[in-house]
């Protein structure tokens, strides 16, 4: 760059408009700080300030430290974005478990890991804690990273808006926060997986745009004719989850410098609402989001096309049409009219042929290399981690029908149907993903260990099985003794009999919820030995964005 | 696979090719299900049944609502009794829609960890209730609830509630303006407090359409201003309480949905 540049001249518009934003952060922070009705929001409220300060020194630091021309370099991919996702995802992967684990043996053993003097433990406070880590923090970080990352080689271009990748890692991280120390004060909505207050909500909002923003532009940007079939999926969940996310969380806060809000809706409609929002979560967050990780990491961890183009279209277009109408499934029984109820259960059956499509396609994509499911543990774990969505979304559909949820409604058939989701589908791909990616953007001929790759493999399956198994034991179980009557035509079981009778099943839980985490913990010590350099480096330290001797596919 | 694009593939072009077809497309389809699900809740007039008893929380129980969110009950405690055989018999009369509209939001939950809460207003005496939260376990020796003795020492916020009462009314909750400006002393007249307790039951009875749905005692069986204990006290002994039972017509065809 020339000496007479001016500063002026040299700000970058991107990061001048995300220091603004914080600037509006900063102003009601403070206010909310100065002027709070309750406590619990005057802690947010420093926090807020806090954050956004820290923010804007470390936006300007590093805006007077860089060249103005070597800036957001559009000839190389943006990979720092990437990295920081996986490792995020990784540190509050383990976070997550490790509060999973907590709260089941609260629940296993309610005299040692309560603390009547510390409220805020309890677990009605940290199953959402639990609940928000591994989704929102654990499965969204997974989802920005790899999304960011692929996008960018679909596409074969840079990711645009210059600082607006970053705005959306750190504003995601800013909501986890505001989220997490939350319900531990405990601020709460109590609607599930929605749990946090309107000002969170808001923050979240902005964010989404500015990542749907950063998404749609960088798709616009692609140097390939096509839209690859992985940024579809990545696509609707985007789009699906802003709009669930506002929907659900219309509320009317008591008062702007309070964190106590009400929701406008109420009973039977605020039900649906939620539940509409609740299922489609798991449709769009934790599915659709999950299967473009599938789309894009399998083809290239095997190094084979996916298996059918037609199939990923129809089982596409069915699979987002479908999802939206299943939630009411949630609400068989209850004072929902039944005519709803019928429809979530129809559509939620039908439902089971779009994801054994998506479980077809993936799994088939090894046609001609099955033998990588002997020599790569992490293409084992990601096709485990398919065989996981084949098999939880078929016990769903089951679970949807009326009779069946009768039976396991209310029960831990719940909890462990979604933890085969949870653990074995979203788990095992991020889990494959963070492998390929830290081997790919920290620019690593191998990973550190493949025989720590097995270790986390099958100590995590064994985890697994015995979570899930021990949840369907005390699930159909207690569900069978509420329903149970005696010769006299009497109820034969007190409450609390059934809950004595899942002890076993919980302590089993809890160990299977105990594997888990040491797995995970295992594969965050391979990946940072991975990405510290402990494995000879590639050759190329970093990739161009482009190269002009490539033809775009037709 | 054939050497020629089938149809699908090749007039499915037009939204990979387009960025902005593609999101257009994606936007219909996921909305389709949503507008035909939710939309007809808002203006079919047999969702909710037509039933009298039901009314706005007082600001006591209220106050106690809020704790229970606050605490994370629902994550165990379901409130909606299905109309199935062994739940009837063990909770009573299965939840109507009516009895949580004025819940915002709905408190159904979806997990029975502990048992439905939908009708417990009653079914325990106040200080069973209160040890019981003090303690689990020194009542139920097998149970797995957490403690809340801390709400024992605990006044609840009294200078929020009239505006809490606002925000909901302009949610739908018909409180009306004496209500919300007598909303502190309601708290803590109904609480055992010293205060005006005819005006205070007979409005609420009011909006309820049926006499004695408000209980005024001191939960907490402890002197001074209304504790938490006080609060979700109030809240537990209220609920499934508002409607009569006995004169309700299951059977008839205006209630059926």
């Amino acid at each position: 760059m020339a000496a007479g540049v001016s500063r002026a001249q040299g700000a970058d518009p991107s990061t001048l408009t995300v220091g603004l934003i914080l600037l509006v952060v900063l102003v009601f922070g403070i206010s909310g700080a100065a002027n709070a009705v309750d406590p619990r929001f005057g802690a947010h409220a420093w926090m807020l300030t806090i954050a956004a300060f820290a923010w804007l020194a470390g936006l300007l630091i590093w805006h007077e430290e860089s060249e103005p021309g070597q800036r957001f370099d559009k000839t190389y991919y943006e990979e720092g974005v990437v990295k920081a996702g996986v490792i995020a995802t990784t540190l509050w992967g383990i976070a997550g478990f490790l509060v999973g684990l907590i709260i089941a043996l609260q629940l296993t053993f309610p005299n040692l890991f309560y603390f009547p003097d510390w409220g805020w433990t309890n677990f009605g406070r940290m199953r959402p804690l639990h609940t928000s880590a591994v989704i929102f923090a654990f499965g969204g970080n997974a989802l920005i990273a790899t999304s960011f990352y692929v996008v960018q080689r679909t596409c074969r271009t840079r990711l645009a808006g210059g600082m607006w990748p970053w705005f959306v890692f750190w504003g995601y991280q800013l909501f986890i926060v505001l989220a997490g120390t939350g319900y531990l004060m405990g601020i709460s909505q109590s609607k599930e997986y929605a749990e946090p207050e309107w000002y969170a909500d808001l923050w979240l909002t902005i964010v989404w745009v500015a990542y749907l923003a950063v998404f749609v532009a960088t798709l616009l940007r692609r140097k390939e004719k096509h839209i690859y079939v992985a940024n579809w999926f990545y696509l609707a969940f985007i789009v699906t989850i802003a709009m669930l996310h506002i929907v659900n969380n219309i509320s009317l806060p008591a008062s702007v410098f309070g964190a106590k809000s009400y929701s406008l809706f109420s009973g039977v409609q605020s039900a649906l609402i939620q539940w509409w929002y609740g299922h489609n979560a798991v449709g769009f967050f934790l599915t659709a989001g999950f299967l473009a990780i599938m789309y894009y990491f399998i083809p290239k961890r095997v190094e084979r096309p996916v298996w059918s183009y037609r199939l990923s279209i129809v089982h596409f277009w069915s699979l987002i049409f479908i999802y939206i109408w299943a939630g009411p499934h949630h609400l068989h029984y209850t004072a929902l009219p039944q005519w709803a109820q019928t429809l979530g259960m129809t559509f939620s059956i039908m439902l089971w042929m779009p994801s054994w499509g998506g479980m077809i396609n993936g799994l088939m994509t090894l046609s001609g290399a099955w033998d990588k499911l002997r020599t790569d543990p992490v293409v084992r774990m990601l096709v485990v981690s398919v065989a996981f969505y084949g098999m939880a979304t078929f016990e769903g559909p089951a679970m949807s029908i009326r009779e069946v949820n009768a039976l396991s409604h209310y029960t831990d058939w719940g909890i462990g149907h979604v933890h085969s989701g949870a653990l074995g589908w979203v788990g095992f791909v991020t889990f494959g993903a963070l492998y390929c990616l830290t081997q790919w953007v920290w620019k690593r001929q191998k990973l550190y260990s493949n025989a720590l790759v097995e270790w986390h493999f099958w100590i995590a399956t064994l985890g697994i099985v015995l979570y899930i198994t021990s949840m369907w034991v005390s699930g159909i179980m207690e569900g069978l003794m509420w329903r149970a009557y005696n010769e006299f035509g009497f109820l034969s079981y007190s409450f609390i009999e059934t809950v004595s009778a899942k002890h076993i099943s919980y302590i089993i839980r809890a160990l299977g919820g105990g594997l888990y985490l040491i797995g995970a913990l295992i594969m965050a010590y391979n990946l940072f030995r991975t990405a510290r350099g402990d494995v000879p480096a590639e050759d190329r330290k970093n990739v161009p964005a482009a190269p002009a001797n490539l033809q775009p596919a037709e | 696979m054939a050497t020629r694009p089938n149809w699908l593939m090749r007039n499915h072009k037009i939204f990979e090719k387009h960025t902005f077809i593609l999101i257009a497309g994606i936007l219909v389809v996921v909305a389709i299900g949503g507008l035909i699900e939710i939309a007809p809740l808002f203006y079919l007039k047999n969702t909710i049944e037509k039933v009298e008893g039901v009314r706005p929380y007082t600001p006591l129980e209220l106050a106690g609502q809020n704790i229970y969110i606050r605490e994370g009950c629902n994550t165990c405690h379901s409130q909606m009794i299905r109309p199935l055989r062994d739940e009837v018999e063990r909770y009573g009369h299965y939840s109507l829609a009516a009895e949580s509209m004025y819940d915002h939001p709905f408190q159904w939950g979806s997990k029975r960890t502990g048992p439905d809460l939908a009708r417990v207003g009653g079914k325990y005496s106040d200080e069973w209730q209160k040890q019981h939260l003090i303690n689990p376990r020194s009542l139920v020796p097998e149970s797995i609830m957490p403690p809340y003795a801390f709400m024992e020492d605990r006044k609840i916020d009294l200078s929020t509630i009239a505006n809490e009462m606002r925000t909901l009314r302009q949610a739908g909750v018909p409180y009306t303006d004496d209500m919300i400006l007598r909303a502190q002393d309601d708290a803590k007249a109904q609480a055992g407090g010293d205060y005006d307790v005819d005006s205070f039951r007979a409005d609420y009875d009011t909006l309820s359409g049926r006499t004695g749905t408000v209980n005024v005692r001191d939960f907490d069986a402890m002197r001074g201003d209304p504790s938490e204990l006080d609060a979700l006290i109030s809240y537990l002994q209220v609920l499934g309480t508002m409607v009569d039972f006995s004169t309700y017509e299951a059977g008839d065809l205006d209630n059926k949905r």
